[in-house]
């Protein structure tokens, strides 16, 4: 059974290294922080300016000028620290954030990453996502491996899209497994329970290194 | 409303370049927002990341028409063409890390800086890179805006600005990159009584300083059970 949402940001909560500083994307990205194992710390960044981002507020505790990136209501923790967004995208760019976990459109056997536009349509802006995998320590994205039709328009030789960062994914999380990007395309590094090799390579453009 | 006018008197001109802190409907400047709309000023470039939601405070699109450059985006997934000509750049057009770097940059004598962010992708195009320790970096302007617009929490008499939380944001880099600056405050105290360590911006940097009455709507409502 390929892995659900949930399953999939339970997966990706595992990369996470005590004493961290992680930045999660929007989307699927947002429940790892409901899997964070037991015995571990972590501080989430958010990057519009913010340190130690809490959980969503209950009605009671709203605050309009406490959100997150994605324009959420958030909450504080005891380690919470503000600062301007410039300081912010600093601290990324600086290297200090170990690890984004962000959702994708497309990525590309060598690590191309396309997250941010669908030419002729809606533009949402890419916001911080191309100085975030520019940044950052280590890039994993957590995304679907085929589209709705089952067909492998997802992880490509080469990325159809405008790009957020070239060469910049380490790790590929989807329904079916793991992958990382190595010398000459993806490597299985997990698959889902009862996932065969046959299915990911029929929903796979990009090659697959055995 | 007559002091916002006050605040905003001379600055205004069609075809001018305003950098606007706040992001979403956080710590955006409402009030001088809606000045600059109610005095019809035309052709604005807007600088920001991104101050505003399809509708508020700058006004919604009469159409839904419109070129690639007039693409503007506030808030959530929007298209908008909008009927005041306002055009804004930073959410659509750079990288969110730019807008604030550039502001900050601009506002202190850099008119050039080298970023990582962006080599390989279409924010490249067009632009000078150079080699550092062997990884490639693109080089982005400092900016600098005709007028500022940002919202603080509290200002004292001289125009030293402490903001809340989360509502900081871009506004202290905005503020550093305006030849002038306005900014709105839910309070303006008696100098002397903010804390000189605690001070998020100095006065230096804010030309004019007006009080106002904030909204401060919530793009989104995400709560837990209690």
């Amino acid at each position: 059974m390929a892995w659900d949402r949930n399953q999939m940001a339970a997966r990706a909560a595992q990369e996470l290294q005590d004493g961290w500083y992680v930045n999660l994307g929007i989307g699927i990205p947002t429940l790892v922080s409901n899997y964070i194992p037991e015995g571990i710390e972590v501080t989430l960044q958010s990057e519009n300016g913010l340190l130690g981002m809490g959980p969503f507020p209950t009605d009671n505790e709203i605050d309009p000028d406490i959100i997150n990136a994605g324009k959420q209501t958030i909450t504080e923790l005891p380690q919470t620290a503000y600062f301007d967004s410039a300081t912010s995208f600093g601290m990324i760019r600086g290297g200090k954030i170990a690890m984004a976990i962000l959702g994708a459109m497309e990525v590309s056997e060598e690590g191309d990453l396309a997250n941010w536009m669908i030419p002729g349509k809606l533009v949402k802006g890419m916001g911080g996502a191309m100085d975030l995998v520019a940044g950052v320590g280590r890039v994993v994205v957590v995304m679907d491996h085929a589209n709705k039709a089952g067909e492998s328009k997802l992880l490509l030789k080469e990325c159809t899209l405008p790009l957020t960062g070239k060469a910049v994914v380490d790790r590929i999380i989807t329904g079916l497994g793991v992958f990382d990007v190595v010398d000459g395309g993806l490597k299985v590094v997990e698959l889902a329970p009862d996932i065969s090799m046959d299915e990911v390579r029929s929903k796979t453009e990009a090659t697959l290194v055995e | 409303m007559q002091m916002l006018r006050e605040a905003l008197d001379g600055v205004l001109f069609d075809g001018m370049f305003i950098a606007a802190g706040g992001l979403g409907l956080c710590g955006i400047p409402e009030n001088l927002i809606q000045a600059i709309v109610d005095n019809g000023t035309k052709d604005l470039t807007i600088a920001s990341n991104n101050a505003g939601v399809d509708d508020w405070p700058w006004p919604a699109a009469a159409d839904q028409a419109g070129e690639e450059d007039d693409l503007v985006l506030c808030g959530r997934e929007c298209r908008v063409h909008a009927p005041v000509s306002v055009r804004r750049t930073g959410a659509g057009i750079q990288p969110a890390g730019h807008t604030g770097r550039a502001d900050a940059a601009g506002g202190c004598g850099i008119p050039g800086f080298y970023t990582k962010t962006g080599v390989g992708t279409v924010i490249a195009e067009g632009k000078e890179e150079k080699v550092f320790d062997g990884e490639t970096y693109i080089l982005e302007r400092g900016m600098i805006a005709d007028l500022s617009i940002v919202k603080a929490w509290k200002a004292d008499e001289t125009g030293n600005l402490v903001f809340r939380k989360a509502a900081r944001n871009f506004n202290p880099p905005a503020a550093m990159c305006g030849k002038i600056c306005v900014v709105e405050v839910e309070e303006i105290v008696p100098t002397g009584s903010l804390d000189p360590d605690n001070i998020h911006l100095p006065g230096i940097y804010v030309h004019r300083l007006v009080q106002g009455e904030h909204e401060k709507r919530i793009e989104q409502h995400t709560t837990r059970a209690a």
